[in-house]
C-alpha cells in the first residue's frame, strides 16, 4: 500500500550546503494498517509526508502509494490519498460547507453535496455548516480539515499531528476519529507528538531522525529495548530473596525496589509459577504480581538516545 | 487541462477575495474616480466651450496637433489633448486591480497555510496558476470595459461633441482599452505572484507590485511633457513591448509557482 525503497530527499541551501532532509527510508505499510511515525521536530517526517503524496520529489530513491509511483504517477497519486497538514489551513472567511465543497470538486466527486452534507454530519459539524471556519473552535476546525482530507473517500491517509494544540475532550474525538477510520480498513500514516495517542493507535510505530532508527509494534519494540519484567509486589522484603530468584534458570536479572522485586526474564508464563512458589517457600507475603509495561515514551526516548540523537541535541 | 478545476479555483477566489472590504473598496471606488474625473473634466470644459471660442489649433501643443483630425475646432482639439491624459489612468485599472486580489489571494493563503492542502488535490500548478490569474484579472478587466463603456455613454448626455466621442471611441484608445488592459493585467498579476512568494504582507505585497505602475506613469509624464504623443502607433509600440513583458513574466510567475519552490522556498 505505501511502500518505500531508499527514499532520499536532500535540500540544497546554498551551493555545497546540504541539509538531508530524509535519508535511504525503506518501509512497507499493509493496506489497512495504521502506521505511527515518530520523531523529535526537524526530523523530516512532514517531509517525508510531503514525498509520499506527491508534494516534493525525493532526491533519489523510489515510493509507491496505491501502487502508484511517486514523481511518475504523482496526479493519481494525490487523487488517491487524503492528507490533513500541520496546519488545516481552511479558507476562514468561507462556511463549513463551501470550504468542503471546493475540495469535493477539485477530487471530482460525484455527488459532491451528499457527500460534504455525509461527512458535516458524521463530524458533528452540520448544524454550523453556513457559519465562517474562522470562527470555529480549534478542534472544530481540525474536524473540518480532516473531512475535508476523507471527502474522496481515500484508502490511504497522511495525518500530520492531527491532535497538535487541541484541548484533550476534542483530542479524544479526533482520536476516536482516526480509531473509526483504521476500522474501515483505511491505510493511516500517522505522524504524531504524542506518544499515548500512537500507542493507542498504531499497529505499528517508526521511530525517525532523518532515517528509520527503529520500525516494529509498540510491544516488539518494549520487548526489544528493556525485555520483559515482571513486578512482584510484596508486604515485607527480604534481600536473601533476590539471590534465590537469581538462581533460577532463565531469569535475567533482579532488582529491589522499595518493598517490589523486579524480575527480568524471556519467558514470564513459564518463569512466574517458580518464583511465585519459591517465594512462598520463604514465607514471603506475596500481594500481587504484573508485569512491568514500559511507556512508549521510555521506547522512543531510549531509541533516540542510543542512537545519540538527545545527546547531540543537548 | 481540467476546466472544472480551474473554474473552482476562480469560484473559491471570488468567494473569498470580495469578502475583503479592501478588495471591494479597491474594485470599485478606484474605477468610479477614474470615471468620473474625465466625465467631470469634459463636462466643464464643455460649459466653457463659449469661452473657448477663442481658442485654436495654435493653443495646442504642437506635439499634440497630430492626434486631433482636420474636421476638429481648436477647442476640441484642446479637449482631446486634456481628455487623453485620462487615457492612462484607465489603463492604470487592469493593473491596480489585479495587484489588490492577487496580494489579498496568494499571501493570505500563505499565512492561513492554506496553499499546502490545496496542493495536495490532483489539481495542476499550471491549473492553479491559471485558476488564480483568471480570478485576479478577469475582474479588472471586466471593471476595466465597464468604466469605460460607461464613460464613452456618458460622453453625449454631457454635450461632448461628436468629434471629441470619435476621438475617445476611436483605435488608440480601444486598444488601450481591450488590448493594452488585458495584457498588463496579465503582467501584474505574475509580478505579484513574484512578490508575493517572497513576503508575508499583502500590504507589502502590493505595494511593491504597484511599481509597475512606473511606466505607465512615465508615459503620463512623457505626454504632459510634449515628450510623446498617445496615439495609435505609439499604443501599438506599447501592446508589442506589453507582449515581450508578458512573456517574460508568465516565465517567472510559472517557475516561481510549482509545489515544490511554494512549500520549500516562499518564505
Amino acid at each position: 500500500m505505501i511502500e518505500a525503497k531508499a527514499l532520499t530527499k536532500i535540500f540544497e541551501i546554498k551551493k555545497g550546503d546540504d541539509i538531508p532532509a530524509v535519508v535511504d527510508l525503506n518501509l512497507s505499510i499493509a493496506q489497512g494498517e495504521v502506521f505511527g511515525f515518530l520523531g523529535p521536530n526537524g526530523a523530516g517526517k512532514t517531509t517525508t509526508v510531503r514525498m509520499l503524496t506527491s508534494l516534493i520529489g525525493p532526491t533519489s530513491g523510489q515510493a509507491w502509494v496505491n501502487g502508484f509511483e511517486v514523481g511518475k504517477e504523482d496526479q493519481e497519486i494525490r487523487r488517491n490519498v487524503g492528507v490533513l497538514t500541520e496546519h488545516p489551513g481552511l479558507y476562514e472567511r468561507l462556511s463549513a460547507f463551501k470550504n468542503l465543497m471546493i475540495y469535493a470538486n477539485l477530487h471530482d466527486v460525484e455527488s459532491a453535496e451528499k457527500q460534504v452534507e455525509k461527512y458535516l454530519h458524521m463530524l458533528g459539524l452540520w448544524s454550523r455548516r453556513d457559519d465562517p471556519a474562522g470562527s470555529f473552535s480549534k478542534g472544530m476546525r481540525q474536524k473540518l480539515a480532516i473531512a475535508r482530507a476523507l471527502l474522496h473517500e481515500p484508502q490511504a491517509l497522511f495525518l500530520d499531528e492531527p491532535t497538535s494544540g487541541l484541548d484533550p475532550e476534542a483530542a479524544r474525538l479526533v482520536r476516536s476519529f482516526i480509531e473509526e477510520l483504521g476500522d474501515q480498513g483505511r491505510t493511516i500514516f500517522l505522524c504524531t507528538h504524542n506518544l499515548n495517542e500512537a500507542d493507542r493507535l498504531c499497529n505499528r510505530i517508526g521511530i525517525f531522525k532523518s532515517r528509520l532508527i527503529a520500525v516494529d509494534t509498540p510491544a516488539n519494540l518494549r520487548q526489544e529495548i528493556y525485555g520483559r519484567k515482571v513486578v512482584f509486589h510484596l508486604r515485607a522484603l527480604d534481600p536473601a530473596w533476590k539471590k534465590l530468584i537469581g538462581t533460577i534458570e532463565g531469569v535475567r536479572d533482579v532488582q529491589l525496589v522499595d518493598q517490589k522485586i523486579v524480575v527480568g526474564m524471556e519467558d514470564p508464563e513459564g518463569l512466574n509459577p517458580k518464583i511465585i512458589r519459591l517465594l512462598v517457600e520463604n514465607g514471603a507475603d506475596l500481594l500481587f504480581v504484573g508485569e512491568l509495561r514500559h511507556s512508549l515514551e521510555d521506547i522512543y526516548l531510549q531509541t533516540l538516545e542510543e542512537e545519540g540523537v538527545i545527546k547531540d541535541e543537548l | 487541462m481540467n476546466f472544472k478545476s480551474i473554474r473552482t479555483i476562480i469560484d473559491k477566489e471570488w468567494a473569498e477575495v470580495f469578502k475583503n472590504r479592501m478588495v471591494l473598496f479597491t474594485m470599485i471606488f478606484m474605477p468610479l474616480i477614474f470615471t468620473v474625473l474625465p466625465l467631470v473634466m469634459l463636462y466643464f470644459t464643455g460649459q466653457e466651450m463659449g469661452d473657448m471660442g477663442g481658442v485654436g489649433t495654435a493653443d495646442v501643443p504642437a506635439e499634440f496637433l497630430s492626434a486631433c483630425s482636420s474636421d476638429m475646432t481648436g477647442a476640441e482639439c484642446m479637449q482631446v489633448y486634456l481628455v487623453n491624459q485620462f487615457l492612462l489612468l484607465f489603463m492604470m485599472v487592469p493593473v491596480i486591480i489585479p495587484v489588490t486580489i492577487a496580494a489579498y489571494s496568494i499571501v493570505g493563503e500563505k499565512t492561513t497555510h492554506s496553499l499546502e492542502p490545496l496542493l495536495a488535490t490532483p489539481i495542476s500548478t499550471f491549473e492553479l496558476l491559471v485558476g488564480k490569474s483568471l480570478a485576479a484579472s478577469l475582474p479588472a478587466i471586466i471593471v476595466g470595459w465597464i468604466s469605460f463603456g460607461l464613460f464613452v455613454a456618458a460622453l453625449p448626455l454631457l454635450g461632448v461633441t461628436k468629434s471629441v466621442i470619435n476621438y475617445i471611441a476611436g483605435p488608440t484608445w480601444l486598444l488601450a482599452i481591450i488590448i493594452a488592459g488585458p495584457l498588463m493585467a496579465i503582467a501584474s498579476v505574475n509580478l505579484t505572484i513574484f512578490v508575493s512568494s517572497r513576503v508575508n504582507d499583502p500590504r507589502t505585497a502590493e505595494q511593491i507590485s504597484t511599481l509597475f505602475l512606473l511606466p505607465i506613469l512615465g508615459l503620463l509624464f512623457a505626454q504632459l511633457a510634449g515628450v510623446i504623443v498617445i496615439n495609435v502607433m505609439v499604443m501599438l509600440s506599447f501592446i508589442g513591448g506589453m507582449i515581450l513583458v508578458d512573456i517574460g513574466m508568465v516565465y517567472l510567475g510559472t517557475s516561481i509557482f510549482q509545489r515544490e519552490n511554494i512549500l520549500t522556498r516562499w518564505k
